[in-house]
């Protein structure tokens, strides 16, 4: 189907009515993933029992309120930003790298995010007690982004001179601090209990088990405005297609543009893994799919890429803990079945045109 | 269904508060599920976690997922009004969730030697509200324990014994001390040939020469794919006199590392492996 549009050389008027109901559609798609979300689980409770309640004004019961409130809307909550704040990071980061497989985790700051939570995984048993009750079950989360905003900032710092940051020194860099953040982490790992072991493997995969309104509260703002943020961003980016000069000569403050995607990046990807660990593919196959559907205007790339990342995430979390109920899978090994064959289906197809 | 439904869960949130013991238990962790069906309330148990394997039939039982990665609604599916688990269980996340459920959640200390067993068999029978049965079998484990360490105590020349938590891809990851296999291995009267380091640590091929270990020591199935011959035709370890006399022990994980209420067998076992010649 979009082969037949692509060869009928669709106008620009064409691609933004496409594009306008594909956003609409994506609404939809992720109001039902979100029902179904909250609709189903390994735990018995009526979706529909619980709403007439609310709708009476009488309390839940206290399975209702663990199971809804404190279980499936934390996660829901959580499945949503992270999705969302994934894809988009993935969308600017391919269109700041003017470079199709560009993903957080390439430049470096998904390595330094991880990072950070493995040492406070490792040595979080060393910090002084005052400290470590005063951010407690945060610990791991603010590490993590703490690791990935200093992964973006060394990262900034090697590759700008005189005010200027060179995109190809960037990705070089970023690929040495990947390396560097890798063996930190291996050295951390050699050193590391048994228990502690478990826990990053499974911190490794990625899962959203762990969603709560307390770790929401922390990295929702942050994945909130950095995404908000990239709504700035959709014009220069659009301009910085056709290369950095010509985006200058289209008035667009190149370097102010550059800062702030490179923050927004940091920002939302810091966030998203510290809630729930390693999760791949989303960044990547996101923004190619809505390229393929609807074409490379960010304007509309960046809100249906929020779109699509927050309901194949939900989507891919209901799996995660439906296939194997009462246990669960982590949700790493979920996106990374369906990512994987989805990207290598868009290497095929496009071939010719990702010829690097 | 629904009035069904409503009488479970006022069963559910009434248990808490009735003096009954529990009639429904997620047993979480294999040798807090071993200890639980060793003083009979096998029947009582609903659910349990990937790492209960024995006695067989709780194969058959729901499992809710690894021992420190449940989840909170899997947990609840099993409507649960007990829920025993071993140190370590979590993730914290999860157990508060069960807390907010009123879930009455038992954790059992971990044990590395036979006063730790028998804390850990009447901790569980506390819970379940058969105290009486717990001191028995509490009692029973401690003297066979007592029984096995005393014969152990007699060995003159200790044999050294290298376990190896995996042996994947030729890299070998070796317990030192502070392990429960290191605490299975002198209760068995042999000797850690590995006392460098705590925990669990990769070995190289000079630090396995050095170790000189007379014995191998893996959980069952972690010592295959080596190409016929096994671990031991490993380099470094072909060079041990372990490899020179062929002397690889395999025990089940659970049974070996569980310190559950067939610790005494285990450590039997692993003392006859050991001195084949005592007879």
């Amino acid at each position: 189907m979009v082969a037949i549009a692509e060869a009928a050389a669709p106008t620009a008027g064409d691609r933004r009515q496409r594009a306008r109901r594909t956003t609409l559609g994506l609404m939809v798609l992720t109001l039902v993933a979100a029902w179904a979300s909250l609709a189903t689980g390994a735990a018995e409770v009526s979706l529909a029992e619980a709403l007439g309640r609310l709708a009476r004004g009488e309390p839940l019961t206290l399975h209702q309120q663990v199971v809804l409130m404190d279980i499936r809307l934390p996660r829901l909550a959580t499945g949503l930003l992270v999705g969302a704040a994934l894809a988009v990071s993935g969308a600017v980061m391919q269109g700041l790298f003017r470079n199709p497989l560009a993903d957080p985790g390439l430049v470096g700051v998904g390595a330094g995010a991880g990072l950070g939570a493995v040492t406070a995984i490792v040595l979080g048993g060393f910090l002084p007690a005052s400290l470590a009750a005063l951010t407690g079950t945060y610990t791991v989360p603010i590490a993590a982004f703490l690791g990935g905003w200093a992964a973006t900032l060394i990262l900034y710092r090697v590759s700008t001179r005189a005010g200027r940051t060179s995109v190809a020194t960037m990705l070089l860099a970023g690929i040495a601090l990947g390396a560097l953040a890798g063996a930190a982490t291996g050295l951390l790992v050699y050193v590391a209990d048994d228990q502690q072991l478990r826990d990053l493997t499974f911190w490794g995969l990625g899962s959203l088990a762990g969603a709560s309104w307390t770790k929401l509260a922390v990295a929702g703002p942050i994945m909130l405005t950095a995404m908000a943020g990239t709504l700035w961003l959709a014009r220069g980016l659009n301009g910085l297609a056709l290369g950095e000069a010509a985006a200058a000569h289209m008035g667009i403050a190149v370097q102010r543009m550059k800062n702030l995607a490179i923050l927004a990046v940091a920002g939302a990807t810091g966030a998203a893994v510290a809630v729930s660990g390693g999760i791949g593919f989303v960044g990547i196959v996101v923004p190619h799919l809505l390229r393929l559907a609807t074409g490379p205007d960010h304007r509309f790339l960046l809100p249906n890429a929020a779109l699509l990342g927050a309901s194949l995430l939900v989507g891919a979390d209901i799996l995660s803990r439906s296939v194997i109920a009462p246990a669960e899978l982590p949700i790493g090994i979920v996106t990374a079945l369906l990512g994987a064959p989805v990207f290598l289906w868009i290497l095929l197809r496009r071939r010719g045109v990702l010829d690097l | 269904m629904r009035a069904l439904r409503l009488a479970a869960l006022a069963a559910l949130l009434a248990a808490p508060l009735a003096a009954e013991p529990a009639q429904r238990v997620l047993s979480v962790g294999g040798a807090v599920t071993e200890t639980v069906f060793a003083l009979g309330a096998g029947d009582r148990v609903v659910a349990r976690d990937t790492t209960s394997t024995w006695p067989p039939e709780v194969e058959d039982l729901p499992d809710v997922g690894y021992v420190r990665r449940l989840s909170p609604e899997g947990v609840l599916s099993v409507a649960p009004d007990l829920i025993l688990a071993e140190e370590g269980a979590g993730p914290p996340e999860t157990v508060r969730i069960l807390e907010a459920a009123e879930i009455p959640f038992v954790t059992i200390p971990d044990a590395t030697d036979a006063a730790g067993v028998a804390a850990k068999i009447e901790a569980v029978g506390a819970a379940l509200g058969l105290e009486e049965r717990a001191a028995d079998l509490a009692a029973e484990v401690q003297a066979e324990i007592a029984a096995i360490e005393e014969r152990s105590a007699g060995v003159e020349r200790p044999a050294r014994v290298l376990f190896l938590l995996s042996a994947e891809g030729g890299r070998l990851l070796a317990s030192g001390t502070e392990t429960a296999a290191d605490a299975m291995i002198r209760l068995a009267g042999g000797a850690n040939a590995v006392t460098g380091f705590t925990g669990y640590k990769p070995l190289t091929d000079e630090a396995v020469l050095a170790a000189a270990p007379d014995v191998v020591l893996m959980m069952e199935g972690r010592a295959e794919g080596h190409g016929g011959s096994g671990v031991l035709s490993h380099p470094a370890l072909a060079a041990t006199p372990a490899g020179r006399d062929g002397r690889l022990v395999e025990m089940n994980g659970l049974y070996l590392l569980g310190f559950g209420p067939r610790t005494a067998q285990a450590v039997a076992d692993l003392h006859r492996a050991l001195y084949p010649g005592e007879g």
